[in-house]
């Protein structure tokens, strides 16, 4: 259907009909990735804001709406092009979108200069909850550090002594083990962080044998998750050290991780603050709706928040009572944050970050799919630890 | 000192290293015989991941897989030398660059379009993920033992060939003095046509044996064409000795690199400056070599002769 929004919207310029409708409409910029081997997330995101868009009718506070989709490819620059492009061209009421810290980085100054309302829906670089924080900045996921603190407890809970860190060297990877450093009670007995150039772990894994802790933390998403736990597993410390992960098993990756066989992944836990299995009925209807739209797949907790994403917008442009250019009503409105979310309820801090669950899942096998279960809560409304440097 | 964690760091280093060396071997080859830049290398690595991952899944042997795979990197590099590259020998470097970077571009996008974001992978038959059990204690994966002989008997091979047989005696007057030999009645254009094919088959194995461990996926070429490039520049282009020798050398100052150089760095500054340096130091580890042996011997360490 949007392929047919997209394709009409040339033509009707080219056929110069002016159409006072469509001017009407408000426009909603989405910016993923969808090209490279990322794009495993970002086609789940791209599915998720189609199964909100059909769950709103289409319509936001009475007015009909368009989503706009453009890749990133995984390039601060392209993503800041695109943002652009959104902005001037397609005259865009909000962006949303944006799966990395470092596009997300280049992409929203240039939105929030030009006055528009930016709804991160994954990336959570921890400057924008602190030191630079916007008011017309708002983020539908997580601050980078929030899981893996959450994380921290769940090891503490679990009885870990001896932690072993593996992470990757780059901004996001750092506040990954930031976190978990500031939760994490026992010792940490070794710390490799690899550069994203990574693919053979052997002298990280090596180090781990010789450390004997009795827990490994791992930030290894997509496919360095990939090559990592088929590593760990031929070096047989899949038997002996069992891995808690943050970002690196999910619901995007988890069908291809199904397909390759890598059984030492069931059982495993991680944290999140969000499970499929959630007990909501607004989380039970878009999982069911989500499989409808996206080959059968349950979706990730990239999926979910980019529901909640335009679900938020959708509630701001509510309260401003369809009028998307009034952007103190609209901003008011996504403030008070009156949905239903897949969460359950869903507030937000001052620096427009969520104050939320993070919850326990271990990998299952149910029914021939590999799927996340929700074990328990670990930390409860969890707030970003720089919030108090925001100055809003 | 870890004496174990020391031994295994070595085998791990070891194994590296003969991943560098096929692709550096051809590598080598190819610029120091036909004089050719080609980017494009890490491109037949690739190849050669996706090639043996999907033979391996239509016979379901690993072992067929890959031996099936081997003859289709030949005809690939063989086909690609005679469609593109053979264009190219008369163009400066600078169009062989262009060329052969859009042939990378090319070749990543294709991929991910055939074989989807996610890549493929190979999954190691149970008789080749054991773990094989050294005196005192020292555990290597067997199947990064596999690679580490394999490595070392196709370094046998070209050693062989290269100096025993007449196809070799031409590579190496070849990398010497390449117009002596084609004024000497050899047919040059065969001879680099079968260099090609011999890089390609090289590069392509090294992509298949490497898939168990880190999956195959589109743009895995780039980081290794980067590390190759830095070992035929430390062994000496046009030298499949050089290449050997630098590439041992790279991978074990690499790993050991990785290994322990945060402890090291332990000894002199508190642990907070030793994590942050420890990763960024021991990735140019390899790199200070490189310009080390640049500054001692321009040429490499085992320039051909003649060159």
């Amino acid at each position: 259907m949007f392929k047919k929004i997209l394709l009409a919207a040339p033509m009707a310029a080219l056929l110069a009909v002016p159409n006072v409708e469509a001017a009407d409409k408000i426009k909603v910029g989405v910016v993923l990735t969808l090209t490279t081997p990322a794009s495993i997330m970002g086609r789940q995101m791209k599915a998720a804001y189609e199964v909100a868009y059909d769950h709103l009718g289409g319509k936001m506070g009475g007015k009909d709406f368009e989503l706009i989709f453009e890749d990133d490819g995984l390039k601060p620059n392209i993503g800041k092009q695109k943002t652009e492009k959104l902005v001037k061209k397609d005259k865009v009421d909000f962006l949303t979108g944006y799966i990395w810290s470092h596009v997300m980085g280049a992409s929203a100054p240039v939105a929030l200069k030009a006055g528009k309302i930016f709804v991160s829906a994954n990336a959570g670089h921890s400057l924008y909850a602190g030191k630079k924080c916007h008011k017309n900045f708002f983020n539908a996921a997580w601050e980078n550090s929030q899981n893996p603190m959450a994380m921290g407890s769940l090891l503490n809970k679990r009885g870990v002594k001896n932690l072993y860190v593996l992470s990757l060297n780059y901004a996001a990877g750092k506040q990954m083990v930031a976190g978990v450093e500031r939760t994490f009670k026992g010792n940490i007995v070794g710390k490799d962080l690899v550069p994203t150039s990574h693919k053979d772990w052997s002298a990280e894994i090596a180090k781990v044998k010789a450390a004997k802790p009795d827990g490994v933390f791992v930030f290894y998403p997509g496919a360095w998750g990939l090559a990592f736990f088929t590593q760990y597993k031929q070096a047989g410390l899949d038997k002996t050290t069992p891995v808690y992960s943050v970002f690196s098993v999910d619901g995007a990756n988890l069908p291809v991780y199904q397909k390759r066989k890598m059984k030492q992944l069931i059982g495993t836990f991680n944290t999140m603050f969000w499970a499929p299995d959630l007990p909501n009925a607004t989380n039970k209807r878009f999982v069911a709706d989500f499989a409808k739209k996206y080959k059968g797949q349950i979706p990730s907790h990239y999926a979910a928040q980019s529901y909640d994403s335009l679900m938020l917008i959708a509630a701001g442009v509510k309260a401003a009572g369809g009028d998307a250019k009034n952007t103190d009503a609209v901003r008011k409105g996504m403030e008070a944050a009156d949905f239903s979310s897949v969460r359950g309820k869903i507030k937000f801090g001052k620096n427009h970050f969520p104050v939320q669950n993070f919850y326990s899942r271990q990998v299952i096998n149910k029914g021939g799919k590999w799927q996340m279960s929700l074990r328990e809560t670990v930390v409860e409304d969890h707030a970003p630890v720089m919030s108090n440097e925001c100055k809003l | 000192m870890n004496y174990v964690l020391l031994a295994e760091q070595f085998f791990n280093g070891f194994q590296l290293g003969i991943i560098l060396f096929l692709v550096a071997a051809g590598l080598t080859l190819i610029f120091g015989i036909m004089d050719l830049v080609n980017l494009a290398h890490g491109t037949l690595y690739m190849f050669g991941a996706f090639f043996a991952a999907t033979f391996v899944l239509l016979t379901d042997s690993l072992i067929l897989g890959m031996i099936i795979a081997l003859p289709v990197m030949l005809v690939a590099g063989i086909l690609l030398e005679l469609t593109v590259l053979r264009t190219l020998y008369e163009r400066n470097h600078l169009d062989q660059v262009l060329a052969t970077f859009g042939l990378i571009i090319f070749f990543n996008e294709f991929f991910l379009i055939a074989w989807g974001p996610e890549g493929t992978g190979i999954n190691l038959p149970p008789y080749l993920s054991g773990i094989i059990l050294l005196p005192g204690g020292i555990t290597v994966p067997e199947y990064r033992m596999v690679i580490i002989v394999s490595g070392l008997l196709v370094a046998l091979f070209l050693y062989l060939l290269v100096s025993k047989t007449r196809i070799g005696m031409l590579i190496r007057a070849g990398a010497s003095n390449r117009e002596m030999v084609g004024a000497l009645g050899i047919n040059i254009k065969l001879l680099f046509t079968l260099v090609f094919g011999l890089g390609a088959v090289l590069a392509g194995f090294a992509g298949m044996i490497i898939t168990p461990i880190t999956q195959a996926e589109s743009g895995m070429g780039e980081s290794i064409l980067i590390l190759a490039f830095v070992v035929i520049v430390i062994g000496g282009i046009g030298s499949i000795k050089g290449a050997f020798i630098a590439a041992i050398l790279t991978g074990l100052i690499d790993t050991m690199g990785r290994s322990f150089i945060d402890v090291a760095l332990l000894q002199i500054m508190n642990a907070v400056a030793a994590e942050t340096a420890g990763p960024a130091i021991s990735s140019m580890l390899i790199y200070i070599l490189m310009a080390v042996i640049l500054a001692i011997k321009p040429s490499g360490l085992f320039p051909p002769k003649g060159a």
